[in-house]
Parts: C-alpha cells; structure tokens; sequence
C-alpha cells in the first residue's frame, strides 16, 4: 500500500519549548487514522503541520511522495474539518460546500451539482440554502464535512470534529465517518482526546504525550498490548501493580506480585527489578483458588457491570470488573477475597 | 440611559412589566425634548417667513425651498429656472465628505486590524493612543493642522528643506485641506467599530479558507472583508454623515471655492446676514437625503438576505 501522509523526524518549536521531537510517521493510503492523546500533547500541532498552518521547524511531510512541509495551505490538496466548524457565516449552506471548488475554478454549474451531491451524502439536501447560524451543531458538523470532502482531498484531516456535540449525535456520527470513510477511499486523518471515539473508529492509533509518539497500533493492539505505562493508563482502565522481576530463561520473566504468588510471562529478560505491571480489570476474576489476596473495600453498580475495588497486601488499589449477574455471590464490603488473572492477561511496561 | 427595563427572563419579565411604561418615561422625556422638538422645530421654522435681522416671521411661506432649488435670476424677473448654486454645494460636500470616508477606511483598516490582532493585554492601550488626540478641543485641532499645512509651516518648510518642492505646496484653502481635516477630525470613528467587528471576527475563517485553496488576497475578499463588513459600514456612516454637515475644517482650511453645506447653514444663523427659514430648509434637505440614503440602504441589505 502506498504511503498516503509520510512524516520524517519532524520537529516543532514554539519559541524554547518543543512541541513535537523529532517525530516520524507513516500513514497508508484509505486508512482512518487516529491521533490520540491529552491535550497539549501535541496532536493537533501535528495535525496543523500536515495542513500547513503551522511551519515545521525542522523535518519533512511528504504526501504520496511529495514534499509538502513548506507549501502553503492553499496549495496543499489535503481539506480539514475545524473543531468548531468554521463555517463561512455569511454563505449558504450550498455555497460553503461549494467554496474550495470555486477556489479551484471550477464553473458555477459544476461546483453547484458537486455540492448540492455533497449535501445528498450528509443527508442535507432541504437546508442548501441556509445560513449555518440557521442550523443546528449536529448539522453544522455535516456541512464542514461535505465542505472539506467536496474538492475530493487526497487526505481528510479531522480536528477534533465531534466535540462540540452531544454524547447520542456523537455516537451516531462516528458510525456515520467511518462508513463516509470506507465509502469516499480518502484518507482520514482524526485528532481526539477521546480513547472510546479513537478504538471505535480507527483502523489504526498513533497515541501521543508530550510532544512523542507513544505507540502506534490497531485499537487492539494499543488496548491489549500498550507498550509502556502511559498508553496503558491512557486507554481504557488498567490496575497497575509494582512488582519484582527476574528474567528466568530467553524469553520468560518471572515477576513477583504483592502477596508473594508468582507469574511466569513472556518478556525480554531486560526486564529485571522494580516494574509496572499492568491487567485490566475485565481480566481479574474471583478464584477461590486465584493467585492474588486483596481485601473487598466497595462495590460499584454500573447496571450492566460491577466494579469491585479491592485493595492489595501491598496497599495498592485493585479493580475487578464482572458482568452484573443475579447468580453471582457477591462477597462482603471488608472481606478477604482471591484473586485469579486471565491467561496471558497481565503485560510488563516500559515506564 | 435613564430608563431601560430590567434585563432578565420569563419570571422576573413578568414582575417589572407592570412598571415597564413608567420606567420608560425619562427615556421618551429625554429624546423628546432634545431630539424630537428640535427636528419638529427646524421643520417648521424652513416653512416660514424671515425677518430681516435674523429670527422668523410667523407666516407660512416656501420662500426657502424657493430659494433653493429654483432661481429667477439676480432680480427676480427672470423665468424661472433651476438653481445650480446650492445643488453645486450639496455636490461638493458629498464629494468632500466621500474622500474623507475613503481616507479614514484606507488608513483606519489596516489600523484597527493591527490594534485587533494584538495580544489583548496591549489592545487597550493602542485604542487609548487612538483616542487621545480627542481631549483636545476640534476647533483647536483644526486651527493646529492649518498651522501645520500653511505656506509656512512645518510641513512646506521640511518639504522644501529637504529639497522636494522649490516653494511651498499650497494646501490651505484647498480641498485637499478640507479632506485632510475631515479625516482628521473622524478618523476614530472610522477605526472603532472596525476594531470591534474584526475583534470577534474568527480567525479560523481565514484557516479554512486557505484550506479550501484561497490565496491570501482571495480569502481577504471573499470571507474577512465579507464579515466584518457591518464593522465597515458602521464606520463610514459615522464618518460620512458628520463630514457632510461639518462646518468647522471647511471653514476653517477651506476658502470660498471649497464652501461646504455645514458652513452655508452656519452663514444662516449668523448676524443680519441671516436667513433662517433658509438654514431651517437646507438642513431639512440635508436630513432627508441622509435618512433616504439609509433607508435605501437597509432596504438592499434585507433583499440581499
């Protein structure tokens, strides 16, 4: 597959401090690829260098090949849905999809029709002639898509395009990008400070702190492999627990969990003394016969889940979560509980 | 202002509207008294006769609007005719005061966009320095450009110090001093409301237009110039109409070739000279053509939408 947006040890300053170190970055073709990250960590800063609204300081962003780092954005054929839409507040509806054909020179008819099918595929066809003050979030959002997607980008940057919507029109609109995604074949490009939006949608997630690139990976791999402590704590839920290494062969650890019980995994034999380690919650369950002793302090309804947050000989906190079931035999707020792991369920970090 | 209503919603409305009409009282009183009576008062004063020495007779009369557009030559036994003198000054003026918008616009864009792309900790302080010259007294003003611009001045001095001109540029008594003065005496008003409209105006308009490939000058005429025009119109009203009746830069940088519609009324009301039911007239002309003016223009903003 060819490489849609290639970036080569690109690096932002603003003045003394680094935004972006020496980062590097390769994106295929027809992929929806996420950006994912607190913010100040440099995403968006990333996503503005590929659109040209900020110079890279050093560096090179190719597209298809081509060197775009010091074109201008008018001259980049890449399109961005703005956070909070920025739409052209004195221009209909139509003509705001219409405008970066109209840049392009484009007649009038054309761009007209190309619109007006633009307006069809966000389901706007009865709002064209509109001001956008005259619609609401949810459709605004619509209209800075068909706007960006109309003069047919070579790749679609997206800002953070659900954010400013409420959680129901957020859900359904992720389903709605993704399947304009597949249908279009463009490349999309989306920034979120939102784990579930980034798992649900991305084919792949490039998770970022700091101005570094943290991990890059299928939401699979990012939620069932993260690299290091950060991605881990950043995505989903995690317990993490202190524990004792020592390489034992090749390619076994052994770790020591609080409490004495140990567990055999496979990791590089560098990992040996004091380390994190990380299980999700979903993966503990309760073992009369579990390897780990933890004393019950509460229990948190969810409806569908229970959370039961327990806490370590070591005193660190553990969280268990299972489904909510009425044969299940809760055991008592203070008690003494065991603790299993799931195979293959617990994964050193890289702190 | 005395007696706006109380700003609130629904329940709070609904307690004070009871008091809404007598709250508005000093409100109406004010511009009764100080806006109303006067217009009613210039209205009826251009529909009477004039005593010789100033003052008015009560008799009706359109001996004034007569005067003004109809001429029957020096003795009055002529056929009548229209009469070009105070159209021309009308023309002037609008000319006068249309270079003096141009001017202010040309120099007070780009400053009010400088002040309003600043950090906002330091746009106060340049609104201060655009406002400080208006401390001084404009009759004061004026009278310093003129000192400014005369034969020998500082300007004509410098000019020919520095070899440029051989003697001085006449500027007193021309219209460019005219313009000049107006600008002068308007240029804030040119810059303050485009100040407030390119405040709010969103940047990120500018982004997304280059990002759907306007180049800079594209993007400038077709979003920023678009949206902040109310800003642009706001500022060239406040500017055009006071320039149209202004008296004292014409009066004061103008000769006799550069009289002004604000002077010719002035020249009214003055001494024995004066002519009341005249100056009551031209003003009732000047006011229609501006109030037309406006309304025309409202009228083509709302067909536009």
């Amino acid at each position: 597959m060819a490489n849609a947006i290639e970036i080569i040890e690109v690096i932002k300053r603003f003045g003394a401090t680094t935004a972006l170190e020496s980062l590097s970055l390769s994106i295929s073709d027809n992929e929806f690829f996420t950006l994912l990250g607190p913010s100040g960590c440099g995403k968006t800063t990333l996503l503005r260098m590929i659109a040209g609204f900020e110079a890279v300081s050093a560096g090179e962003i190719r597209l298809f090949g081509q060197n775009i780092a010091n074109l201008p954005p008018d001259r980049r054929p890449v399109n961005t849905v703005f956070q909070h839409y920025a739409l052209f507040p004195h221009m209909s509806v139509l003509d705001n999809v219409g405008f970066g054909l109209k840049m392009k020179g484009v007649d009038l008819a054309k761009r007209r029709a190309r619109a007006g099918q633009m307006l069809e595929i966000v389901h706007l066809s009865a709002f064209a002639d509109r001001l956008p003050a005259q619609l609401s979030g949810g459709q605004q959002q619509r209209v800075a898509l068909a706007r960006a997607l109309a003069p047919e980008p070579r790749v679609l940057l997206l800002d953070e395009p659900l954010s400013a919507l409420d959680l129901k029109l957020r859900q359904t609109m992720r389903f709605e990008l993704k399947q304009l995604q597949k249908d279009t074949g463009i490349t999309f490009i989306f920034v979120t400070h939102d784990q579930e939006e980034a798992l649900t949608m991305s084919d792949r997630i490039a998770v970022m702190s700091a101005g570094r690139l943290q991990q890059v990976g299928t939401a699979r791999e990012i939620y069932e492999a993260p690299n290091n402590r950060f991605v881990a704590d950043f995505i989903g839920e995690t317990n993490i627990l202190q524990v004792e290494a020592q390489p034992i062969s090749q390619d076994l650890t052994r770790v020591t969990l609080p409490g004495g019980s140990t567990l055999d995994l496979p990791a590089p034999p560098t990992a040996s003394g004091q380390h994190s380690l990380s299980i999700r919650p979903e993966r503990l369950s309760l073992d009369p016969q579990g390897s780990l002793t933890a004393r019950l302090e509460h229990v948190v309804y969810l409806g569908t889940d229970l959370h039961l947050m327990a806490r370590l000989a070591d005193g660190s906190p553990l969280v268990i979560r299972m489904q909510n079931s009425a044969r299940t035999a809760l055991p008592n707020e203070g008690e003494e509980i065991r603790i299993s792991i799931e195979e293959g369920a617990a994964r050193l970090l890289a702190d | 202002m005395a007696g706006a209503g109380p700003s609130g919603k629904s329940g709070k409305d609904a307690a004070w509207a009871p008091l809404a009409l007598p709250l508005m009282l000093p409100t109406w009183a004010v511009i009764g008294f100080f806006l109303l009576l006067p217009v009613l008062l210039m209205v009826v004063y251009s529909f009477l006769t004039k005593e010789f020495r100033g003052g008015v007779i009560w008799e009706f009369s359109l001996a004034a609007y007569d005067q003004f557009f109809i001429s029957r030559g020096l003795f009055g036994d002529e056929p009548a005719s229209i009469e070009w003198t105070y159209i021309g000054i009308f023309w002037r003026s609008l000319w006068q005061a249309a270079v003096a918008t141009g001017l202010c616009l040309l120099i007070g864009f780009p400053t009010a966009w400088f002040i309003a792309t600043r950090p906002p900790a330091s746009r106060s302080i340049w609104l201060f320095l655009v406002t400080i010259p208006y401390w001084v007294n404009l009759l004061i003003r004026t009278v310093s450009l003129k000192f400014l611009i005369r034969d020998n001045g500082p300007l004509n001095e410098f000019l020919m110090g520095i070899g440029l001109t051989s003697g001085p540029l006449p500027l007193v008594n021309t219209n460019l001093a005219v313009q000049l003065g107006l600008f002068y005496s308007y240029l804030p008003f040119m810059v303050l409301p485009i100040y407030a409209a390119v405040e709010r105006y969103n940047f990120a308009l500018s982004e997304a237009a280059a990002d759907l490939y306007a180049s800079r000058w594209r993007t400038l005429r077709e979003i920023t110039l678009p949206v902040v025009k109310p800003g642009i119109i706001a500022g060239c009203l406040l500017v055009f109409i006071p320039s149209l009746g202004a008296f004292l830069a014409p009066d004061l940088l103008g000769g006799a070739k550069t009289f002004m519609i604000g002077s010719l009324i002035d020249e009214q009301f003055k001494g024995s000279q004066g002519n009341w039911p005249f100056g009551a007239a031209i003003s009732v002309i000047l006011m229609s053509l501006v109030l037309l003016s406006l309304l025309f223009y409202a009228r083509a903003q709302r067909s536009q939408k």
